[in-house]
């Protein structure tokens, strides 16, 4: 198996559609698969052992990726906006390598050994680069072969390289897309960055379903919507960070996007005031709430159009309440939520979630596989399931707040001071205390009138059990995030963990 | 006879058929254009699909039978058709997901 399988389908059936750029000017099947079969010989003509690509999106990515996966190495995209000694060291843990870098790349990454640098633009110019391209159909078949290593925003310590073999991206593929299932006028815009699992599972399920991919190189929500405008684009992916900028946007320029089909969120936290008036700003879209991980090859949950719409609609809160839910796994996926002892969580028990499946890969370039026996891997993500099998997702593990021995997820918190009308973001954690081992500190953007921080506390007091009434309350003007929108609590603890107790 | 997993992929001997096995373990007689079908990749093509296993495969297609003891994909199209022992397997239509990504 190799992904290659995918695009050589997608050519043979599809080869004169575009499948990334403009209508007017972009790369068709055809033309990927012979840039990728350039960039094939390339890599086989030097040394490299892995393709590094440092830029953002655009169609280098695509060309990149079934380039090393035609040469039989594996494809390596690193965060571009990470310090420059923090860019080289990753660089240097993937030498020998190809580097394809953005036009600021080739002097951030000079002098790194074993590194050959190729600028974006002359990749796209001569992907050869005077080598012999690959033959056709001759990229390795071997299924075990690594495909894809993706440094993930580990919590403490160096990233590490989550490592995805072929057989992982391309059981993700045939379990979820169905093949040439795009009509001709459909486009997908793909804002993630290049380093996040979505936009590796974006390109595949785009290029393998016969949909355009339109690169929106720097995410910004204006541009966004402008492009969407421009190219008639009909299916988006987001972080919950960018949907909630992006419906802010059209709040304040007065705009419905028409044209958009289909619109799946995921990757981080969501709020659900936030997904409501979404779907009133995307009046023709289906909405899939999406839960993954990288070493699960993308998602594992889903939430699809029929279910949002259906929750969205009911008067029943317990109903309206799986709006913030992560949906049910897909098929061929298995979630088991464990309690501390291993046992398996009765519904509505909070528990660690576990997941097995095809696609599930759990594992690390440095350290191995982290599946245990029979297959689980243990996301470190809390969470809970109900009677007919929603999964809610509450958090990192790390993030869970324990409370004189009552564990409490913070999402949970959240959720309620999110629906006070003046409580604009939220965020929940625990700081050390000396009688309860930790208490519920709260930060809060609020807009006027603002709310009393008592008022904050009867909420959560009259909606949750006493025990979660923040001790703390703290009004801020923004809250820590990283660049692909998770929430980073962390960072609050180690702020407020040393301060008096205030407010 | 050949030994299904899924992602273990087949060729026809008679056409240009491929196929990869999305659900199914164990041996099974997979056939394509009325001859067994073999590991890809290990065998030459010699010969044409018998008149009566003639009406094709379609790339990207899933094909399946009755029971659903077993699912193949289509990953190369050919004039041969496909069945497991003496019954021919045909196209499954399934639900579309929603796409995630």
């Amino acid at each position: 198996m190799n992904v290659m399988m995918l695009l050589e389908m997608a050519a043979t059936a599809m080869g004169d559609r575009v499948a990334v750029g403009p209508l007017d000017g972009g790369l068709t099947g055809d033309s990927l698969m012979g840039d990728a079969a350039a960039l094939a010989g390339r890599l086989r003509a030097s040394k490299a052992e892995h393709l590094v690509l440092c830029d953002e999106p655009g169609a280098v990515l695509p060309v990149s990726m079934f380039g090393a996966a035609w040469a039989g190495v594996p494809y390596v995209p690193i965060n571009y906006r990470l310090a420059d000694d923090e860019l080289r060291r990753l660089a240097d843990r993937a030498a020998p390598a190809l580097a394809v870098v953005d036009p600021s790349g080739a002097e951030r990454l000079a002098g790194v050994d074993g590194l050959e640098i190729v600028e974006r633009d002359a990749l796209r110019d001569d992907p050869a680069g005077g080598a012999q391209p690959a033959d056709l159909s001759d990229w390795p078949m071997d299924a075990d072969a690594a495909a894809v290593l993706l440094y993930t925003s580990g919590t403490s310590g160096p990233p590490k390289a989550a490592l995805l073999r072929h057989r992982h991206l391309v059981s993700y593929v045939f379990g979820t897309v169905e093949f040439a299932s795009a009509g001709p006028d459909e486009a997908h815009i793909m804002a993630v960055p290049p380093y996040h699992i979505a936009s590796v599972a974006a390109q595949l399920s785009q290029v393998y379903s016969g949909r355009r991919i339109v690169p929106l190189p720097k995410f910004d929500p204006d541009s966004w919507i402008d492009l969407v405008l421009s190219q008639g684009v009909t299916h988006a992916m987001l972080v919950p960070t960018m949907l909630a900028r992006i419906v802010d946007a059209l709040d304040r320029r007065g705009e419905a996007l028409e044209s958009v089909r289909f619109v799946s969120y995921g990757g981080g936290k969501s709020h659900r005031a936030v997904v409501e008036r979404a779907l009133e700003l995307f009046p023709a879209a289906g909405f899939s709430h999406a839960y993954g991980l990288t070493e699960t090859s993308s998602t594992v949950c889903v939430m699809g159009p029929d279910d949002h719409r259906r929750w969205a609609a009911s008067d029943d809160p317990d109903e309206r309440a799986r709006l913030s839910s992560a949906g049910r796994p897909l098929p061929g996926v298995e979630i088991s939520v464990r309690c501390g002892d291993g046992t398996e969580a009765e519904a509505g028990a909070a528990g660690e979630i576990w997941v097995r499946g095809e696609q599930v890969a759990g594992e690390y370039a440095e350290g191995g596989s982290a599946l245990d026996d029979d297959g689980w891997f243990r996301t470190r993500d809390s969470g809970h399931t109900d009677d007919a099998g929603y999964l809610w997702v509450h958090g990192r593990n790390d993030d869970i707040i324990i409370r004189g021995g009552e564990n409490m997820s913070p999402g949970e918190i959240e959720d309620v001071l999110l629906t006070h009308p003046a409580v604009v973001d939220a965020a929940a954690f625990g700081v050390p205390s000396r009688e309860w081992g930790e208490e519920v500190a709260v930060c809060v953007i609020t807009r006027s009138p603002a709310p009393a921080a008592d008022d904050l506390r009867e909420l959560v007091r009259a909606r949750l059990r006493s025990s979660r009434v923040p001790a703390r309350v703290e009004f801020v003007d923004e809250l820590p995030y990283n660049d692909t929108g998770k929430l980073l609590r962390r960072e609050l603890r180690q702020r407020f963990a040393s301060d008096s107790p205030g407010g | 006879m050949v030994e299904l997993r899924p992602g273990a992929r087949f060729q026809s001997t008679v056409c240009a058929t491929e196929v990869i096995v999305v659900k199914g373990t164990g041996p099974a007689e997979l056939t394509c254009g009325g001859a067994p079908m073999v590991a890809a990749g290990s065998a030459e093509r010699s010969g044409e699909p018998s008149a009566d296993a003639s009406e094709g495969t379609l790339l990207g297609k899933r094909y399946g039978d009755q029971d659903e003891t077993i699912e193949v994909l289509c990953t190369k199209a050919g004039p041969g058709s496909l069945a497991l022992g003496d019954v021919p397997l045909t196209v499954k239509v399934t639900k579309p997901l929603p796409a995630s990504d």
